[in-house]
């Protein structure tokens, strides 16, 4: 379902735009918003679900690091390659690879890969914490909803507040608090267009120039997969079933 | 052997198992009984690595059961409550279960014994609690482990089912396994097994065999042993 809807947005938006580096663009910010909410709610709704066949495998000689890290794995890994070839065979169609579109676009498809690791694993980390189904939904969507609207919201707003005082390193800092920012700022540097940067952006590329910035984000998301990750099996081995 | 040394565990407030510690000695049938609430299951879980005890060691065979998993390959296990991932058939979910463990199983003369060959294909979602239970039972029996765990065996069984798990588990134990069963089913306890625990508000209360409960309590019935014990501690 998911591979054929990515299937059919690609088809669609290039069909509009007829012009391969404006769809990028255009898939930017579907892939920021729609990425994580798909990873948030698959994460939650996978964990709850095969909680009977955990409880099943608990009692067999398994690793118990294993069976979660499987499960996990299992998710983020099909969700990304939903996305990689959904889009991947669309572009591929419509010349991708006489296109000068090319990097920029894997790019985009690394950023949403990206996105789906981090959002499945902060989804099984708040579904491992809560027994109650209903409040394990609500706490990833609102997690979803915090990091995509309105941690930018109140970024922006804390900008205009304190804008009498030297804010770069604020705003540096603030952009690697939020995995969505940080994988926007990524996609833009890399498709050099300054008119989209924004402040934040334009802070990003005087500080640390293209190259060195879009390195340093690739680690940052880095950090943001192995983070939770770490704490899902950590947290697994100390759960009562 | 199952050594287990000061247990105990809480969930949240309530403090389910209060020092418990108990070695459970190699060949026989040991029925762990006790209240609804007393810990029992709680225990059991705790011996298959399901449940992290907050204070105390469980050790099998010299070997204490902390962050090791490799133990659980000599244990078989059957669950109270029979929750089983819907989607599958019978016959997948035994299949995995082989895969799983990689061991020799003896899976097709338990199916037979226990009549489940019309169920091979249904799916798990649309089978009867009893039949339910068969599978898990066919699941639990089918490897060949010196440690049996079996959590209320007799639920949902129909008396002739109930007459071929007795004769099972007496066949196992002729093999020199040992056996560990929880039932509220008194008369059931009372004809399998040699060994009694009984567990009172997370305490070993007695330990024993049957005769030297009934002894104590100076009753001639077993049942009316167990009830004395919990009139007199007032549950």
């Amino acid at each position: 379902m998911y591979f054929l809807f990515y299937l059919l947005l690609g088809f669609t938006l290039l069909f509009l735009n007829s012009d391969l580096s404006g769809a990028v663009i255009t898939m930017m910010n579907v892939i920021i918003v729609l990425v994580p909410l798909i990873g948030t709610i698959f994460g939650v709704m996978y964990y709850y679900d095969s909680k009977e066949f955990t409880e099943l495998l608990l009692a067999q000689p398994v690793k118990r690091s294993s069976i979660f890290l499987g499960q996990y794995f299992g998710v983020a890994i099909s969700l990304a390659a939903s996305l990689v070839f959904g889009l991947g065979i669309p572009f591929v169609a419509y010349g991708l690879f006489q296109s000068a579109a090319i990097f920029d676009f894997t790019m985009l498809l690394i950023t949403g890969v990206f996105l789906t690791f981090i959002f499945t694993a902060l989804a099984f980390n708040i579904a491992l914490s809560n027994e109650n189904k209903i409040k394990g939904f609500g706490f990833a969507i609102l997690l979803w909803l915090f990091l995509a609207v309105i941690y930018d919201g109140i970024f922006l707003m804390a900008l205009m507040h304190f804008q009498e005082y030297p804010l770069d390193k604020f705003a540096l800092i603030a952009t690697m608090g939020n995995p969505i920012d940080l994988s926007r700022i990524l996609i833009i540097l890399k498709l050099d267009i300054s008119a989209l940067l924004g402040y934040t952006g334009a802070v990003f590329k005087n500080f640390f120039g293209t190259n060195f910035g879009s390195t340093l984000s690739l680690i940052l998301l880095s950090v943001w997969v192995i983070l939770p990750v770490w704490r899902i099996s950590a947290k697994a081995k100390k759960k009562d079933f | 052997m199952v050594t287990i040394e000061n247990l105990h565990k809480k969930f949240g407030k309530n403090e389910v198992l209060k020092g418990i510690d108990l070695t459970i000695k190699d060949g026989g049938i040991f029925a762990v009984l006790g209240p609804n609430g007393s810990g029992k299951t709680t225990l059991i879980k705790s011996i298959l690595g399901m449940v992290i005890p907050h204070e105390g060691t469980i050790a099998i065979n010299g070997q204490s059961i902390k962050n090791n998993w490799q133990y659980r390959k000599e244990i078989d296990y059957l669950p109270q409550i029979a929750n089983f991932p819907g989607n599958l058939t019978v016959k997948e979910l035994i299949k995995m279960i082989k895969d799983l463990r990689d061991k020799p199983a003896n899976d097709d003369e338990l199916i037979a014994y226990f009549k489940l060959e019309p169920f091979l294909d249904k799916k798990l979602v649309n089978l009867s609690g009893g039949t339910k239970q068969k599978v898990n039972l066919v699941l639990t029996f089918m490897f060949d482990s010196p440690l049996v765990i079996l959590d209320e065996p007799t639920s949902g069984l129909d008396p002739i089912s109930l007459i071929r798990l007795k004769d099972w588990i007496q066949k196992e134990k002729a093999k020199g396994k040992t056996i560990l069963i929880t039932s509220h089913i008194m008369s059931f306890v009372e004809e399998v097994s040699d060994d009694i625990i009984f567990i009172l508000e997370g305490k070993i209360y007695f330990k024993g065999t049957v005769a030297e409960l009934k002894q104590q309590t100076k009753q001639t019935s077993f049942e009316h042993a167990i009830a004395t014990i919990l009139t007199e501690n007032h549950v």
